[in-house]
């Protein structure tokens, strides 16, 4: 700061007051609401504070919505998507900065375009092509007469199939492909030294080689970054899951089970709305990537910028 | 064993002509320095040797060995970057033997040979340090070390020095000269410092536009300059350089500013040829006005304790004198210079080339 | 531009392929399939599909639900657009300010951003229940006056507070980093030329931060369209009336609820052609931010 001025630092911390006031609000609520029975919910006068309920509340919920298994898959598929994506962002960008081939801004176009397709765009499509991720290749197949011709000499009717619906894969799959990673990626290999590519070179070492042991050491800061951006975005997937997943019981993920938690006429049956059970879950289904922002602060906040989305 | 031999080697970048029909021999064992302005190709060279890019025409041999379809790591070549290049996450022990992990030396053999170069170079306190924490002249001796562990045949530097204060500069020139020495492979250690040029080099190349200019002794080159290029780019102060023209005898040049200047027959100068003339600073004489071959008026000079240089104009040209005499002259003064005549250099005016005693230019030919 | 390379080889392709597989499988694909569903239309009783021209097209343009949508993906984008990166400037210009606290202010900021879409929907439709929220006290005094489930202009309010809640976080980190990127001897001559604090933020860095107005605008707007679902599906369910139907979720009804694949498509084209203008609108920005600095 390079001036005094109480005047002002007061005022700042008003509005600052004020501001966290307004954001802290409704999940403030939704906590003091997951604090109390359902009686005290839904009577008046309104709680503000929170009651005693809290840890009733949260086994009641984690046990009607069988949130233990749901919780292992979310995990399971988030560090899938996570995984995935960085390998994928890194690998791609290493193939895109360190080798000279033609085709190569292609490339680079094509995997730019995919920003301008996003899932809930697609969705209808995207939803056909995973309940069999081979129809493509099929259709291409059928088109240019290979299936025909295999069909003739062999006997054989090519029918490939790969069905996604239901599984792991097809949760994953479709969210690992990462044109901003990839970018991200590119824009960090690009301040690699040309020198130091060729120290390597010079070293013997060669391409994987050099992606291993010199890139990946360095590239820390940056899959951190990345980690924790996409692990939020995998963490709150809802759309894809609510689609590809219809076996709940054995698939479900904790984000799509809110869907099952709103509080109207189906779920209550005309009974009065359990809303001290709803917002339980929704705390117990935020809490996670809500600590993995606050605790890689510096990391997400890096790659959020970095990435320009 | 190694000698390098390059062959008619060009190298273009689409349709831009980086080198074009250079042709060098460096023996086994020797130390050439590589020396040109920035842009003259002389990195490319480097690199071309190395092998980290690929020549457009012509060959390269290295040992006995075309090694132009050779990956780097094939060609017996270490080198020293002019960054360094020294892989940041890593510590001084694990880049110095990073190359012999790549190549599959085992663990405790590798580890004996990481300290015992370590200890050549004076890195022995520092094996567990990374890369950040060193000081310049550090880092440098890593990517020494890095380079002198492979025992390779051929060391190549691409400006190693420049990132370093001169103080330090001069140091490592004598570690770089030492190892060198002690190691006994062929060196070649590009420069854009003509200091480094003329106190390392058993021979200095020096390249102009992707062309070689002169091949020769420090010595040779100081003396002999083939061509006005070489002659301003080696020395310091820069040669003088006095544009003129030979008179009907071919005897005399006449001067900018008329007065003209004998010059022996020896030189292979036409009569009216346009010409210019070399002096080094530090052959010259200021002596009183009527005496030696030239009159000039004195400018201004600057002291550098052990010598002066007087800043002088004939006409608007301007002519350094490099004397240890502390003469007091008052701006203005005219002054005669005197110089023995084997100082004088007569170059060839549109082209540049040397007129000197026949030879330079053969003798450049006869080396390739 | 690079100089050092490595030589092309298999390697390289191996280290492609997966990439270009998945966006090819996953994201054209499917994008082609999108385009064929909306120019044909599925024969009643089999036999593949027809041919159709721009029909699809035009009874999508010519469907007044089709309009009722559009409408209020536009009014829901705006404002949650202004809402949120109004409050996300201010908030990021005082807590640029960096007096003590700084770091607590940060993190209260910043975290809405890792909750889930359908988290927020389900906290913000509790928040604006009629029976049980803050909002039960209105309708004590006032009985049945407030009723998302009853009056469209309500449940537009609350999607578009609740959208703009879970906007404010990304707002702010950006306008936070822009902010912190001004370097701190322009603070400083500013101060030399006798400019107080609040004449600084006018004067000096409000300008300073246009081009990360614009980036953040277009990538709002462009959020709103796209990740609104989650938000929606929890909160309104589209509803009352359909007045809360944005366009993803409309495409999501018609295809999954309605299977008019067709229709669905034609509107996925649409949305797709309006993402892509809004993408690239985005990307000149980017550039210009570039050149700013």
């Amino acid at each position: 700061m390079i001036e005094r001025t109480p005047i002002l630092n007061i005022a700042t911390h008003v509005i600052l007051a004020f501001g966290l006031i307004v954001i802290l609000v409704p999940i403030w609520l939704a906590f003091v609401a997951a604090t109390h029975t359902l009686q005290a919910v839904n009577s008046a006068p309104v709680e503000f504070w929170p009651g005693d309920q809290l840890w009733v509340n949260l086994q009641q919920a984690w046990a009607q919505s069988d949130f233990g298994p749901k919780f292992v898959n979310t995990l399971i598929v988030s560090i899938g998507v996570v995984v995935g994506k960085i390998t994928l962002a890194c690998i791609t960008a290493f193939a895109l900065v360190f080798f000279n081939f033609r085709g190569r801004m292609l490339i680079f176009w094509m995997i730019f375009i995919t920003l301008m397709l996003p899932l809930e765009v697609r969705i209808v499509p995207t939803y056909a092509v995973a309940a069999n991720a081979l129809t493509p290749f099929q259709t291409i197949m059928d088109w240019t007469g290979i299936n025909w011709l295999i069909a003739t000499l062999s006997g054989v009717e090519v029918k490939l199939e790969w069905n996604l619906l239901n599984s792991y894969t097809g949760l994953i799959l479709p969210l690992v492909a990462t044109a901003t990673g990839t970018f991200l990626y590119r824009q960090f290999f690009l301040t690699i030294p040309d020198e130091l590519v060729e120290a390597a070179r010079m070293d013997g070492a060669g391409p994987l080689r050099f992606l291993w042991d010199v890139l990946i050491p360095l590239s820390k800061t940056n899959i951190a970054a990345l980690a924790t951006i996409m692990f939020v975005y995998a963490w709150n997937q809802y759309l894809w899951p609510l689609l590809v997943i219809t076996d709940r019981a054995n698939y479900g993920m904790v984000v799509v089970q809110l869907s099952d938690l709103v509080p109207d006429q189906l779920t209550t049956g005309g009974g009065t709305p359990t809303w001290h059970l709803a917002m339980a879950a929704t705390l117990v289904v935020m809490l996670p990537p809500i600590a993995i922002v606050i605790l890689m602060q510096r990391w997400f906040v890096r790659g959020l910028i970095n990435t320009d989305k | 064993m190694a000698e390098i031999i390059i062959r008619n080697v060009a190298k273009t970048y689409g349709k831009t002509t980086i080198m074009d029909g250079v042709n060098l021999t460096i023996r086994n064992g020797e130390f050439v320095v590589i020396l040109g302005p920035s842009g003259c190709g002389k990195s490319t060279l480097l690199r071309l040797i190395a092998g980290l890019e690929d020549i457009t025409d012509g060959e390269i041999e290295i040992g006995g060995q075309i090694v132009n379809q050779l990956e780097p790591r094939e060609r017996g070549c270490a080198m020293v970057f002019q960054n360094y290049a020294l892989y940041p996450h890593m510590t001084v022990a694990e880049n110095i033997g990073y190359a012999l992990k790549v190549a599959g030396v085992a663990k405790a053999e590798r580890l004996a040979r990481i300290e015992a170069t370590a200890k050549a170079v004076g890195l022995a306190d520092f094996l567990d340090r990374k890369p950040g924490q060193l000081s310049g002249g550090q880092r440098q001796r890593v990517a020494m070390a890095r380079a002198i562990i492979r025992e390779p045949k051929v060391f190549l530097f691409d400006e190693p020095l420049s990132n370093l204060d001169a103080k330090l500069r001069v140091q490592m020139r004598h570690e770089i000269r030492r190892i060198h020495n002690a190691v006994g492979a062929t060196s070649v250690f590009v420069t854009h410092d003509q200091h480094e040029g003329m106190t390392l080099a058993d021979r200095l190349v020096i390249m102009n536009k992707g062309t070689i200019e002169q091949i020769g002794t420090p010595e040779d080159i100081y003396e002999h300059p083939a061509s006005l290029y070489v002659a301003g780019f080696v020395g310091s102060p820069a040669m003088n350089i006095l544009p003129g023209s030979l008179d009907a005898t071919g005897l005399s040049v006449l001067l900018a500013d008329g007065q003209g200047l004998d010059i022996p027959s020896s030189f292979k100068a036409r009569a009216g040829q346009l010409v210019q003339i070399g002096l080094r600073p530090e052959k010259l004489s200021i002596l009183p006005k009527g005496h030696g071959q030239l009159s000039a008026t004195f400018q201004f000079f600057e002291e550098l304790g052990s010598a002066r240089i007087y800043h002088l104009l004939i006409e608007d040209i301007p002519l350094g004198v490099v004397s240890e005499h502390k003469l007091s002259l008052t701006e203005g003064e005219t002054v005669g210079i005197g110089f023995p005549t084997s100082a004088l250099h007569v170059f060839d005016g549109p082209s540049g080339r040397s007129l000197d005693r026949p030879g330079v230019a053969e003798r450049v030919a006869e080396l390739v | 531009m690079r100089r050092a390379y490595f030589k092309f080889s298999w390697i390289a392709a191996a280290l492609l392929a997966p990439q270009l597989l998945i966006i090819f499988v996953f994201f054209y694909w499917p994008s082609m399939q999108a385009l064929y569903w909306a120019f044909t239309l599925e024969q009643p009783w089999g036999g593949g599909n027809t041919w159709v021209g721009f029909d699809n097209f035009t009874k999508v343009l010519s469907d007044p639900y089709y309009w009722g949508s559009v409408r209020v993906s536009v009014i829901y984008a705006l404002a949650t657009t202004v809402l949120a990166m109004t409050m996300a400037l201010t908030l990021a210009i005082f807590v640029d300010r960096q007096l003590a606290g700084y770091r607590v202010w940060r993190v209260g900021i910043i975290w809405p951003y890792a909750v889930a879409a359908p988290a927020v929907g389900l906290a913000f439709q509790f928040v604006f229940n009629p029976g049980a929220g803050i909002f039960s006290y209105i309708n004590t005094i006032a009985p049945g006056w407030w009723d998302l489930s009853k009056y469209p202009w309500q449940a537009v309010t609350a999607i578009v507070i609740a959208g703009a809640w879970k906007q404010v976080a990304y707002s702010f980190i950006f306008f936070l980093a822009a902010l912190q990127s001004i370097p701190r001897s322009l603070t400083e001559a500013a101060a030399m030329d006798g400019a107080r604090p609040l004449r600084r933020m006018v004067d000096l860095q409000l300008p300073l931060l246009t081009p990360t107005f614009f980036f953040l605008l277009v990538i709002n707007i462009t959020d709103s369209f796209t990740d609104s679902f989650g938000i929606v599906d929890t909160l309104t369910g589209g509803g009352p009336f359909r007045a809360t139907d944005l366009m993803v979720y409309k495409i999501y009804t018609d295809g999954f609820r309605g299977f008019d694949y067709s229709g669905a498509a034609a509107q996925s084209i649409i949305l797709m052609l309006l993402v892509m203008a809004l993408t690239f609108v985005q990307f000149r920005y980017v550039e210009r931010r570039v050149h700013y600095t």
